[in-house]
């Protein structure tokens, strides 16, 4: 999982100077980030920190007050999501997004044919191909057994994969995960994250995920950003964030924090 | 079976064989009847795509409308009379419009969108009102069509009618489906579901829209110049609000899983709309509505659901 760190020049994601208020609150205050190609880093922080508001400045869901983004060198501040996914930055969500009226098959479909820019409307959705595919996907992420169920027959967990393997079809170069076990079980945490790291294995991805459990963080994580309100007051490995003083008060709270809510 | 990419054509084929072979049995008030209302199925059709992508159109009358008019203007001023060339007119010009007005209805969504469909049908319907040399509220007259230049009269003239109605609906309607089961057919049902996750998929939600919508108009311009040439006169009544309603009746009547059911409600609303213009002259929108609700408490989806393998179990729209 350490991957080459050797070439820090090498900066795949950039955030400089990022503001961002919602009236009186201030959501980001001065986030500075330089993530390297192919890092995994995890974003920790109480609820309300702004953890998420950094994801979605990121993906293009909230422009910036002030301040840039820049992926591989380019200034992609302020760009559309649809955008910012073509280029290769892609994400899951805190609470699952997806087609409530559609199959765990058809989801996987939909993010198949909408990574192709030249989605057709002739060629079959459900094409053998794609099929193949899309059921390939869902046996990477062991929830092929509910392949043709709709959402609302899927358990937490599975929504929560499939939400991730939604997110990854497009093969995305950096990929954001916004608590990606929130809400699953406290069994079920390690191997959803196993799986997550497995499927993307070998494919050089950078990625950034969300993270209210400091196991997971130490094991996953080579980094660790840590927000409190709107900033980013430690930016270090796990062990030393942990024992950083204000992440212990201001994060962490002396013990080792619980799942947060939604 | 399905899959196979035979399947649909071979549908088709068969669809229309029935439809041909039915065509010599019926007495021609019903050939007329059974022409009207796969015109009328043609508009409905258009809302149909839209609603897949979680849309209503409340004003698929502007483009019946400009269908009519484009065959009843052409007919009198260019001497046009061949049903071909006027339907491909027709599309034309409704494509065209619907372009434009693309624009604008992308960046709305329920209520709104639906508001300013009904709107720009109601300005035609204004203007055309308004517009003496072209007839006014009274409308024009439209000479009979011809075929690539077979000038049929009398039954003739109906059963031609009805034979060229029925080969455009199921072409239109093949095509259609092979859309709904294309990738941008599941991209817009996802759009209904979801459009955030569809944006952060990489997906123009706004050029799914366009593109739906303008689908819609090319079959409703389609189902205006046949619905002219059938009555053999339009009046701005064909973008009036009224109009537009049926189509929207029809279209929720059906459901959006099948698109043989859309032709299916559009003829039950003309035969139910017949009989009761016999029998209750005054009260028949009320048949209509009482129907209607029962389709709806009953089969929540339309009468799609009937026809179609997915879904059976009535999700909860
Ligand atoms: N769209 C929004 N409108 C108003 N306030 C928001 C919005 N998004 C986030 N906030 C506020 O910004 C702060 C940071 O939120 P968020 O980034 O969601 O925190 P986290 O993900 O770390 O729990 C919170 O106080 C939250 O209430
Ligand atoms: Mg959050």
């Amino acid at each position: 999982m350490t991957t080459a760190e050797s070439s820090t020049t090498d900066f795949v994601l950039q955030a400089k100077n990022l503001n961002k208020a919602f009236g009186a609150v201030i959501a980001a205050n001065e986030v500075n980030v330089a993530v390297p190609r192919g890092a995994v880093w995890s974003l920790i922080g109480s609820n309300g920190a702004g953890k998420t508001t950094f994801v979605n400045m990121v993906t293009g869901y909230l422009r910036p007050d002030s301040g840039t983004i820049l992926f591989n060198d380019k200034d992609i501040t302020g760009l559309e999501p649809r955008k910012i996914t073509r280029l290769g930055i892609s994400r899951s969500f805190q609470i699952p997004q997806l087609c409530a009226e559609l199959t765990a098959l058809e989801n996987m479909l939909v993010s198949l044919s909408s990574a192709n820019e030249q989605a057709s409307f002739f060629r079959p959705a459900h094409s053998a191909e794609s099929v193949a595919n899309a059921t390939d996907m869902l046996e990477r992420f062991r929830i092929v057994d509910y392949r043709d169920r709709t959402m609302a027959e899927l358990p937490a967990g599975v929504r929560k994969l499939l939400d991730i393997a939604m997110a990854i079809t497009g093969e995305p170069q950096v990929l954001l995960l916004d608590e990606p076990t929130s809400g699953v079980a406290a069994e079920e945490k390690y191997p959803l994250m196993d799986l997550v790291m497995e499927a993307l294995d070998g494919s050089n991805v950078t990625v950034m995920f969300v993270e209210h459990d400091m196991d997971i963080v130490a094991r996953y994580s080579q980094r660790v950003l840590a927000f409190y309100d709107g900033q980013i007051i430690a930016n270090d490995t796990p062990d030393n964030v942990m024992q950083d003083d204000s992440v212990r008060r201001y994060v962490t709270g002396g013990a080792v924090a619980t799942a947060g809510g939604v | 079976m399905t899959n196979s990419r035979f399947f649909v054509p071979v549908c088709c084929v068969l669809i229309f064989a029935v439809l041909v072979g039915i065509g010599f049995i019926i007495p021609q008030w019903a050939m007329f009847l059974a022409t009207m209302a796969l015109a009328k199925g043609l508009v409905a059709l258009g809302i149909v795509i839209l609603m897949r992508a979680g849309l209503v159109s409340f004003g698929q009358g502007l483009y019946f409308c400009i269908g009519a008019y484009v065959s009843g203007l052409m007919a009198n001023w260019t001497g046009i009379t061949d049903i071909v060339l006027l339907s491909i007119l027709g599309v034309l010009v409704s494509v065209i419009l619907a372009t434009i007005c693309a624009r604008l209805l992308s960046g709305y969504r329920g209520i709104f969108f639906a508001m300013l469909t009904l709107s720009l049908s109601m300005i035609l319907y204004g203007a055309l009102s308004k517009m003496s040399i072209i007839g006014g509220t009274d409308g024009l007259n439209v000479s009979a069509p011809t075929f690539l230049g077979y000038a049929p009269e009398g039954r003739a003239l109906g059963f031609s009618l009805y034979f060229y109605t029925c080969l455009v609906s199921v072409i239109a309607g093949g095509l259609i489906r092979v859309y709904f089961n294309s990738e941008r057919g599941l991209t817009a049902l996802a759009i209904r579901d979801n459009e955030l996750r569809v944006e952060y998929l990489g997906s123009s939600v706004k050029s799914a829209i366009s593109s739906g919508y303008i689908m819609a108009a090319a079959v409703g311009g389609l189902g205006g110049v046949i619905a002219g040439l059938a009555i053999g006169h339009v009046d701005p009544e064909y973008a009036y609000w009224t109009t537009s309603g049926e189509f929207v009746f029809v279209a929720i009547l059906s459901g959006f899983f099948s698109i043989t059911a859309v032709f299916a409600s559009s003829i039950v609303l003309e035969v139910v709309r017949s009989f009761s213009n016999l029998y209750f002259p005054n009260t028949w929108q009320l048949v209509l509505g009482v129907f209607l609700l029962i389709v709806i408490l009953l089969l929540p989806n339309g009468l799609g659901s009937l026809f179609s393998k997915r879904r059976r179990k009535g999700g909860s729209e």
